[in-house]
């Protein structure tokens, strides 16, 4: 149990699907059937028309993350999975903050604090204002610490989008897939030759 | 009728639209599909396709079920058997509800189904409205591919679609709901067109050479190789490909339950069945073998045991259809992902040649002492209460491994299943990956539709009987000849086995009390004969097996009977326990 926890980190999934009613509950319960949280999804159109893209972010081994891509792929309507490390990705969460005009108009502390991180306004009418700010959790986590103090009114998060580091984007990926013949990529079998090391529980 | 049905095809074959019923589109396609027989139970939303079913009667055969759990059966014996895909109608809600166990059933044992259920209008959709479930949520984890269809034009597509991806790869139940407005829209139709290929749909990896070749050189250099198979070599049609491979590598091979029959029991490579309570030398020299080559089989729990102590030695090959299988549960040192049917021959190009003498007989004195053990004394015992194993045996010596025999689940299917002769594929059908008590007595009439010209046994417990005996009306009305033996321990046996073994003979509610099986039958008008003594069993099995139509044997078993070997759970394949 010990050794699996070390092995777990977080992992982002990318899935390139049809659009398709329905297919989201398919995907979901791939991860529920298994008792497995995710930790944060965002499912919206990709840059191919009519192709949606999911990212979903979950924290366990890499084992169990290329099982779960394997049964994912498996769904009639999916093209492509992927999975990367957090190293692998650019990843990005936006956040909005909603405080008071008025505890912003009077302090002029709080107004140098959302410049120092990074944060804008999105809208500023007289009774609150709305700033956004878009960064990894931690950043984002930090500006409601600092907000806090003065009336943080209303606060939300988007799930994580991420781009893949090592990636040619998906178009020729999909000419591809419109061929009638089953495709090349196959993952390369890691445990050839590794005898005794293959076996687990 | 029949001159709207010609009018269809004329124009359609003309590239004439012509403008027809949704329920009408859904028969043009199933008649353009192949299919011949449907299992199915009518109900309010599915009416429309029902009345215009009317019409093809001469096209289409209508099995009446008298419950839709016992038509998903059917259907899925009929594919079982005919290897074609098979066709279940039913309504919405409860109806639809009630195919959930087959979906599950077939899903996790590979079998090709198109399910039709009816729904409420489009326009009531979400509104708890009469007989409205959501079927396509409820089933999504178990069906391959579902769709809800609200409009008619979607009808020839999405059904072409539900064929392609149930038959193709490896293959599944697909379940289509169909709103009831969809089913009475009238549209232009332009004719039905197959599908062949879907963009995000791979049924089959590419076959890859290198890993053909890694094996073929790992098995040249074995000096201790095994083979188990299971179904993906009957689902694959590959059983010639596989006997001409086991037969040039001279490979001693195990099989699951599911893989029986694809090479005949009496084979002299054929060492038996695997698993919990299969053969003692599959079980133990799993744990001796140098290079395991796994064939169209997916290691289930029942047939690894504890999965640590699992081939450790060895190293193992693993061909599949599925992606997803290679490595999910054993981890293979060379993967062989592709149709077996194409593999096998590229691997059989490349083994030589050869015969593996002192293992195979390493395996035969495993079985001799299995025949000391347990083999001898359960097929031919000649005093005390009759045995499960007996009736098999004296069943084999009238049918000679030419019957299909289908099975439900417990001690009677497990002996079954270890003792019946099988000379043909397709002729071994039970529920393997579900364990669906009560799959047996439908499924005997599917498989019967699906092998007209075979005679098809149903063997049943007297616990599972009673959990779809009501599909005696479907046998009553179409007059379908099936045979059944109910093997009446007056227990639930296989619980019953692991109270004793495992919980101190505590007995926890597994002593079932059965009606007059004979009376029950007779009231369906079916023939039947309940046996107590040993020397009625012949004359009995043989009235069954000569009597024109169905018949219904109910054998009266000792009581508290073990089926072994047994693999206990948690322990290792060679841990097989004799006794």
């Amino acid at each position: 149990m010990s050794n699996q926890d070390i092995e777990k980190q977080e992992y982002n999934i990318t899935v390139y699907t049809e659009n398709q009613i329905g297919l989201l509950s398919r995907i979901a319960i791939i991860f529920t059937r298994r008792k497995i949280n995710i930790d944060s999804l965002n499912t919206s159109p990709s840059e191919i028309e009519s192709i949606h893209r999911f990212n979903i972010v979950i924290t366990e081994s890499e084992e169990v993350v290329r099982k779960l891509t394997r049964q994912i792929e498996k769904q009639v309507e999916v093209l492509k999975v992927y999975y990367h490390t957090n190293e692998d990705v650019i990843w990005q969460e936006l956040a909005l903050y909603k405080v008071s005009t008025d505890v912003i108009a009077e302090k002029v502390s709080v107004e140098r604090l959302l410049r120092e991180n990074g944060a804008r306004a999105v809208v500023i009418r007289k009774d609150y204002t709305v700033f956004e700010t878009t960064g990894h959790r931690e950043e984002t986590d930090n500006l409601i610490n600092i907000l806090q103090p003065y009336g943080l009114i209303e606060f939300v998060r988007s799930a994580r989008v991420a781009i893949i580091k090592n990636s040619e984007g998906f178009n020729a990926k999909l000419r591809e897939f419109e061929r009638l013949e089953p495709g090349e990529e196959v993952i390369e079998n890691e445990y050839l030759n590794k005898g005794a090391k293959v076996f687990t529980m | 009728m029949e001159v709207a049905q010609q009018e269809i095809l004329n124009k359609t074959a003309e590239k004439e639209t012509v403008n027809i019923l949704g329920s009408v589109a859904l028969l043009e396609a199933l008649i353009a599909e192949g299919v011949d027989t449907i299992f199915g139970y009518p109900g309010g939303a599915i009416m429309p396709i029902y009345d215009a079913l009317y019409d093809y009667n001469d096209k289409l055969d209508h099995i009446l079920v008298r419950h839709e759990q016992g038509g998903i059966h059917a259907g899925q014996g009929y594919a079982r058997t005919s290897g074609k895909v098979g066709v279940v109608f039913a309504t919405s809600g409860p109806g639809a509800t009630n195919l959930v166990t087959g979906l599950a059933d077939a899903q996790i044992d590979s079998t090709p189904l198109v399910c039709i259920t009816g729904q409420v209008f489009a326009h009531l959709l979400g509104t708890d409205a009469f007989q409205e479930t959501d079927v396509i949520n409820i089933t999504n984890p178990v069906t391959k591919w579902n769709y809800q269809v609200t409009d008619a034009t979607e009808i020839p597509e999405v059904l072409a679609k539900a064929f392609y991806i149930a038959k193709s790869g490896r293959p599944g139940p697909v379940l289509i709901d169909i709103t009831k407005n969809a089913q009475i829209q009238l549209f232009d139709y332009e004719g039905y067109t197959p599908c062949n290929h879907i963009r995000s749909y791979r049924p089959k990896p590419i076959v890859r050479m290198p890993y053909v070749e890694q094996a073929a050189e790992l098995i040249n250099k074995a000096k201790k190789p095994f083979i188990i198979w299971g179904q993906g070599v009957v689902l694959g049609s590959a059983e010639q490909e596989f006997k001409t491979f086991v037969e040039k590598s001279g490979i001693p091979a195990a099989w699951t339950i599911l893989g029986a029959g694809a090479i005949p029991t009496s084979h002299p490579l054929n060492v038996g069945m695997l698993g919990m309570h299969g053969n003692y030398g599959p079980n133990v020299l799993t744990n001796e073998c140098d290079v395991l080559i796994a064939i169209g089989m997916r290691f289930d729990d029942r047939v690894t045991g504890r999965l640590d102590k699992y081939a450790k030695q060895a190293k193992v090959i693993h061909l599949d259809i599925d992606p997803a299988e290679i490595d999910k549960n054993v981890k293979t040192t060379v993967p062989v992902w592709g149709d077996c049917k194409e593999t096998l021959p590229l691997l059989t190009a490349l083994v030589e040649q050869k015969q593996h003498t002192a293992w195979l007989n390493k395996f035969r004195g495993y079985t001799k002492q299995e025949v000391e053990a347990v083999i001898h004394d359960e097929l031919n015992p000649t005093s005390g209460e009759m045995t499960m194993g007996e009736v098999i045996k004296q069943l084999n010596d009238l049918t000679h491994g030419e019957a299909i025999i289908v099975t439900d689940v417990g001690q009677h299917q497990m002996v079954a299943c270890r003792y019946a002769q099988f000379n043909n594929t397709r002729s071994n059908i039970t529920s393997g990956g579900l364990g669906t008590m009560g799959f047996a007595l439908p499924a005997a009439i599917g498989a019967k539709y699906g092998a007209q010209d075979k005679t098809v046994v149903a063997i049943i417990g007297d616990g599972g009987f009673q959990m779809t005996l009501q599909e005696l009306g479907t046998i009553m009305q179409t007059g379908v000849d099936v045979k059944i033996i109910i093997l009446n321990n007056r227990f639930l046996g296989m619980v019953r086995q692991w109270q004793e073994l495992f919980n101190d003979r505590r007995y926890s509610f597994v002593d079932i009390e059965s009606p007059d099986f004979v009376a029950v039958a007779a009231a369906y008008r079916i023939p039947g004969k309940c046996v107590n003594e040993r020397a009625e069993l012949q004359g009995a099995l043989k009235e069954m097996i000569n009597s024109k139509g169905s018949f219904l044997l109910e054998v009266m078993v000792t009581k508290e009977n073990n089926v072994f070997p047994m693999v206990p759970q948690g322990c290792s394949v060679s841990e097989i326990r004799l006794k």
